[in-house]
């Protein structure tokens, strides 16, 4: 072991209740970024939890469409201009809205509707742990996700209720199809989602289009472009980066979740070098002994960055394994919070990088050392 | 006659500055010959440790020359400076300024490392220091479980590990008691008998005298005599 890293290391553990103090901050400032970030992904992925599950090569949707959500619609004629156009195989249309969901005792909760053909399979409800596809045909039949039971006032399978003074009745059971705006999810099918949120015959909200195997993409897309007016078409990954895009930054969500991040990190940051500075204050007379052996500046600062990256690593590691147990605890969640291994790549950097920078204070005042003081002292 | 291995020529150091400004030394001029145990004495205040500063490469001289194996330190910029102690210069220190979280084998590896050298070739230069000093059965040892004579023979181990050509050492025997302190003098005293090297002790404690080969006398921040000590070999006979 090299006697630079030795030397690092008992520096640090020497004072172990500062020692504590600084993997505290930094595990504090860790988690607290990882909570922030891990609710940024889940809530990016959330929003795009539509788009993900559906089986689209492109989406047609009216100009200025700004996310799954929006309720602009579109004439389902353009559905068989879509059809015309060579390479397309399918274009399904897909209702979406808010409405009233009623139960027999007479309270109301909001819930989200999602229709569309459930034959040709656009964007079907998926996690089915009760239930069949094929059911959703039948008349009143609707899907809705178990976490949600209670917020419906439903009991599982048979359940009725109403939407729109129009009798439903539950034909199929999801499991953790969950909404970030926590408002329930309704599937069904395209007509009765038109009837149950008032969108009237002949509109849509999306064309979902599918293309044949040989088809090109990029030909088709132009295609549809001009042959269909007011409409936008864009790809699965288009629409999911401004779903995101709209939910995270329009809405000004994102900036909160990174506002929070940036705390962590200014938490952790001052905190590391409040310690590091202390710790080097306390070592000055080693470091005055060092400097008057010889040393070179680079031998002692190697000493204060092999202290910063030690911190970090065990900081980091307390923390990894805290924030891991979060994404447990948070699985069953309306809002999830996902830890990806890029997350985990990206926070490790951040935290070296954060203490690292955090030695700075400590090393400009190593810089300012006289040697001369070890015959002072 | 060889050339000296540590030379001062006309020094003269100023510290403070405006009303406050104090000439700690005036015009000091003294050379270093390898063999030899010099020590420099004087009261307190009387610049001591300002020449040791200045010999010792971590202070720059207001005016005048040092020359160091035959190098000059004027212009010197502070890794300069650090690399002339690196190379030339070993020191041991009144209160020994061991690392505490440091065995004595580390302690003495320690002056090794900052030169640069691998680790295993300074594992076993620092063994070989310690044996030297007669540690060699403790240099897993921390300096809190050694007595206040061993760790300054930790400390004179650190010194002489990387064989420097000049041994400075400031009140090395203040922090012990009588027997320590002589054995500690003894020990110098063998260390300065290689012709290559010399050892520059500052002390104001007279029971020391016997030790050198020659005596510096500094007061108010000059020079102001010198004698030759008794010779070196009789003095280790006479506290053999």
């Amino acid at each position: 072991m090299p006697l630079v890293f030795t030397l690092a290391l008992r520096n640090l553990f020497h004072d172990r209740l500062r020692f504590v103090a600084t993997v505290i901050g930094i595990v504090f400032s860790i988690v607290l970024v990882t909570v922030q970030m891990g609710l940024y992904l889940g809530f990016g992925r959330m929003v795009t939890t539509m788009i993900d599950h559906a089986s689209a090569d492109l989406w047609v949707m009216p100009r200025g469409t700004k996310c799954f959500e929006d309720p602009s619609l579109l004439n389902t004629r353009e559905r068989y201009r879509a059809l015309a156009i060579s390479g397309v195989a399918d274009a399904t249309p897909v209702v979406i809205g808010f409405a009233d969901w009623r139960v027999a005792g007479g309270a109301t909760t909001p819930v989200f509707i999602v229709g569309s053909d459930l034959r040709s399979g656009g964007l079907q409800p998926w996690n089915l742990v009760e239930g069949r596809i094929e059911a959703l045909s039948t008349p009143k039949a609707v899907a809705v996700d178990r976490t949600y039971f209670d917020r419906l006032g439903v009991s599982g399978m048979g359940a009725t209720a109403e939407i729109r003074q129009q009798p439903v009745r539950v034909a199929a059971v999801t499991s953790g199809i969950r909404s970030f705006t926590t408002t329930p999810f309704v599937f069904m099918d395209v007509d009765r989602a038109r009837t149950h949120t008032g969108v009237p015959s002949g509109k849509a909200t999306y064309l979902i289009v599918r293309l044949g195997a040989d088809a090109n993409l990029d030909h088709a897309r132009r295609q549809l472009m001009s042959n269909i007016d007011g409409v936008e078409v864009l790809t699965p990954a288009e629409f999911r980066e401004r779903s995101r895009s709209f939910w995270l930054f329009g809405t000004g969500a994102g900036a909160a979740l990174f506002a929070g991040a940036l705390l962590g990190v200014i938490v952790g940051t001052v905190v590391v070098a409040q310690t590091l500075y202390a710790s080097t204050k306390e070592h000055l007379n080693e470091f005055a002994t060092l400097r008057a052996m010889g040393s070179s500046r680079r031998y002692i600062y190697q000493v204060i960055i092999w202290q910063a990256l030690l911190s970090a690593v065990i900081g980091f590691s307390i923390a990894v394994l805290i924030g891991d147990l979060i994404v447990r605890m948070t699985a069953e969640s309306a809002l999830p919070i996902v830890i990806t291994p890029g997350l985990v790549g990206g926070l490790l950097v951040l935290t070296i990088i954060m203490c690292v920078g955090s030695s700075l204070a400590a090393i400009v005042q190593v810089t300012r050392i006289d040697p001369a003081m070890v015959f002072t002292r | 006659m060889t050339d000296p291995l540590l030379e001062a020529i006309g020094v003269t150091k100023d510290l403070g500055s405006g009303a406050a400004r104090v000439a700690a030394l005036r015009g000091v001029s003294l050379s270093l010959g390898g063999g030899e145990l010099t020590l420099l004495m004087g009261p307190s205040g009387s610049g001591k440790t300002t020449l040791l500063s200045i010999l010792g490469c971590m202070l720059s001289p207001t005016e005048g020359t040092v020359r160091i194996c035959r190098q000059p330190t004027a212009g010197a910029d502070p890794e300069e400076l650090a690399r002339l102690r690196r190379e030339h210069v070993g020191f041991v220190f009144q209160s020994f300024h061991l690392f505490p979280t440091l065995s004595a084998s580390d302690n003495v590896r320690l002056a090794l490392d900052v030169r640069g050298e691998p680790a295993r070739a300074a594992r076993a230069r620092s063994r070989d220091a310690l044996a030297r000093v007669g540690l060699a059965h403790k240099t897993k040892a921390y300096p809190r479980e050694l007595s206040g004579g061993e760790q300054q023979r930790v400390a004179i181990a650190r010194a002489i590990v990387a064989d420097p050509a000049i041994i400075l050492a400031d009140e090395p025997t203040a922090a012990l008691d009588g027997e320590n302190g002589q054995a500690i003098m003894k020990l110098l005293a063998e260390v300065a008998r290689e012709p290559g090297r010399a050892v520059l002790i500052v002390t104001h404690d007279p029971r020391l005298l016997p030790f050198a080969d020659r005596v510096v006398h500094i007061e108010d921040g000059r020079i102001i005599g010198e004698e030759r000590g008794k010779p070196q070999r009789n003095v280790l006979e006479d506290h053999a």
